[in-house]
């Protein structure tokens, strides 16, 4: 499977992925809607880690052995078997946030969006190149096999 | 007068309804003109710290910016223009010389435009680049003054001659002389993997070359001047070519001035400078004041490579520029670098970058003109630098008689640089003229690289097809071929120092 891959060296810390992937993950998809229209405001599905002048867009890194997977109660956290992404189906979720007490690296969030469910990359539904790697001016987080 | 601000040059456009408050801009301006406040929850712009570089405008995810020149004028005054004022303001206030970067930018004539190329129609028929091949390979270095050949016992023809060491050019462009220190390493990265990639060669300037381009060497010209920062015989021998500098085309007659704050431990390492310490680079070089001395150390250097490297002589286009270049070239050297008016710089008086030198079109006519007549040259190629904005500069640069054409605003322009003018603040926002490790890491030298090689690829398929319109199938057949050119809207002088027939004068 294709994952994302994170060359901090190059990363400026514009927060460009954060921006897109918020409307990626908005009702309308449109940028200033998205910021300006809609309520409660999309959150964006990765977090930026920030030290000085070091800095990198971090977002669920989709493990092989997820322990996120493990830890869910209702199977709401699954492997998507086309992607072999790791996905919330929010129909299932309960909101226990059991998933966020384990995730290694901090990239699942409870969602601030108006329902009590764990947030978490998606890779854009899998099909296409993810938001966050096609907006990044600097090539810094990369899709590679 | 009463303390007042300057009037600043540009005014920083922001669409309300379009911003959406997203701080990207807030986080890229080294100048810190966009500031985000926490309790209104709003970002708000000081125009007065634009420098014009179009950074933010161009990251803005909603294209909420526009920069524009302050439209705040004063009364029309074609002597004392808005530049010229704000420039004795400043100098009021400080007392200090005006800096600046980047090459020349008052409108002097740019001969370039004033000359046309040839094609062919029915009597030579023109060849199309892409069915047919097409050369423009270029040899940098001493060509011998005639051919001697052998035949063997077998009938078999070979060359006599020992042949001195070449560069071997896939274009005839080269990337120009620019330092670790005036740019960032990043950008050197790029320009190194660029010239490698392609098969050209890029110019380490005065800086010295960091141990990681080391490996680049079959590429990498390796500049010896006044200050001798960097200079050792690894170093020496670690390049295909050394290049001895005596001037620069935006400062002639004048040396360099790296502040010790850009100083940093692997510049210092490079350049073999304590860290924090300013790397002046003396206006002579102090072994150097005649043609003699100059010989000296042509062969110095040849000496410590073994003869087998070329040794070029870098100088400013000056008055003098012709006969300086055959002193050179007498002096041993195997080409000669000549850096016009509009040449770049990484930091320069402004007085002096706007007012000394000639343009880069008279020098490369002249030089030729004077080489030939002294039946000279052969013994060297000629490189042209200063200004070169595309391939038809380039074209009507070779046909003027140079050999290859050094560029290095273009370069920088590919990597993203919006000439702003700003390098010697150490805080470009592009990431090249900055040693900030905030700034550095906005160049990827993968994108850097593959930009250059585009542009290289794209100005040489059009030299190919320019040449191809002129019927000819080799760079070599244009090289110092002025009958290719004429000139339109130039006085008889200017034709005559160039050497070319006006317009609508047929052969």
């Amino acid at each position: 499977m294709k994952k994302i891959m994170i060359h901090e060296e190059y990363c400026m810390g514009c927060r460009l992925c954060e921006i897109h992937c918020l409307v990626q993950h908005s009702k309308s998809k449109e940028i200033i809607k998205a910021y300006k229209g809609e309520y409660p405001k999309a959150m964006p599905r990765l977090v930026i880690e920030e030290k000085g002048y070091h800095s990198f867009a971090l977002q669920c890194r989709h493990c092989e052995e997820a322990p996120c997977l493990e830890a869910c109660m209702t199977g709401a956290m699954h492997r998507d078997p086309k992607t072999g992404a790791v996905i919330c189906d929010e129909e299932k979720c309960v909101g226990c946030w059991m998933c966020i007490m384990v995730c290694p690296f901090g990239v699942i969030a409870r969602n601030t969006e108006g329902k009590k469910v764990a947030s978490k990359c998606d890779l854009c539904g899998g099909e296409t190149e993810p938001v966050c790697v096609k907006n990044c001016p600097n090539e810094a987080i990369t899709l590679e096999d | 007068m009463a303390k007042v601000p300057l009037i600043s040059d540009f005014l920083v456009e922001r669409e309300k309804e379009k911003c959406i408050n997203c701080q990207v801009c807030c986080r890229m301006c080294a100048f810190d003109a966009h500031r985000y406040d926490p309790e209104t929850a709003q970002v708000s712009t000081d125009s007065s710290k634009c420098v014009g570089c179009h950074f933010c405008e161009s990251f803005c995810p909603t294209t909420a910016l526009t920069i524009k020149r302050n439209p705040s004028d004063s009364r029309e005054n074609a002597n004392w223009r808005q530049d010229v004022l704000k420039g004795i303001t400043k100098q009021a206030d400080t007392g200090g010389v005006l800096l600046t970067g980047m090459g020349c930018d008052r409108p002097y004539p740019i001969y370039w435009d004033h000359i046309l190329l040839n094609a062919s129609q029915v009597t030579n028929p023109s060849i199309d680049p892409l069915r047919e091949p097409m050369e423009l390979r270029t040899y940098i270095g001493r060509k011998p003054d005639c051919l001697r050949l052998e035949r063997s016992n077998k009938n078999k023809i070979s060359l006599k001659n020992t042949l001195s060491s070449q560069l071997v050019l896939e274009s005839p462009i080269l990337f120009s002389a620019m330092s670790y220190g005036s740019i960032s390493l990043n950008t050197c990265r790029s320009l190194a993997w660029a010239a490698s990639e392609f098969g050209t060669f890029y110019n380490t300037g005065e800086g010295g070359l960091h141990r990681d381009l080391y490996p680049y060497g079959k590429n990498t010209i390796v500049q010896v001047a006044s200050g001798r920062f960097g200079v050792h015989a690894e170093y020496l021998n670690a390049g295909a070519a050394i290049e001895i500098k005596i001037g620069q085309g935006a400062k002639p007659g004048i040396g360099g001035h790296l502040p010790g704050e850009k100083v940093d431990l692997e510049i210092s390492r490079t350049r073999m400078i304590p860290e924090g310490s300013d790397a002046i680079s003396p206006a002579p070089h102090h072994d150097i004041y005649s043609i003699e001395d100059l010989r000296q150390i042509i062969y110095a250097l040849k000496e410590a490579t073994k003869y087998r490297k070329p040794v070029g002589v870098k100088i400013s286009a000056v008055h003098n520029v012709a006969a300086i270049a055959t002193g050179i070239v007498r002096a041993g050297a195997d080409f000669v670098s000549i850096d016009g008016l509009r040449g770049g710089t990484g930091a320069a008086p402004t007085i002096i970058r706007n007012n000394v030198g000639i343009p880069i079109e008279l020098a490369i006519a002249a030089v030729d003109t004077r080489l030939r007549e002294e039946g000279i040259r052969n013994q060297a190629s000629v490189i042209a630098a200063g200004g070169f904005r595309n391939s038809g500069d380039i074209i009507k640069a070779v046909a003027l008689g140079a050999d290859a054409v050094y560029i290095g605003t273009a370069a920088l322009v590919a990597m993203g640089c919006h000439i702003c003018q700003k390098c010697y603040t150490g805080k470009c926002n592009w990431g090249i003229a900055t040693q900030d490790p905030y700034l550095t890491k906005r160049l990827n030298p993968k994108i850097g690289a593959r930009r250059l090689i585009n542009l290289l690829r794209a100005w040489s398929l059009e030299i190919k097809e320019m040449l191809g319109g002129m019927g000819i199938n080799a760079i070599e057949s244009l090289r110092g071929n002025r009958e290719a050119l004429r000139g339109v809207g130039l006085s008889d002088v200017d034709l005559k120092i160039l050497g070319i027939k006006p317009a609508g004068e047929a052969w």
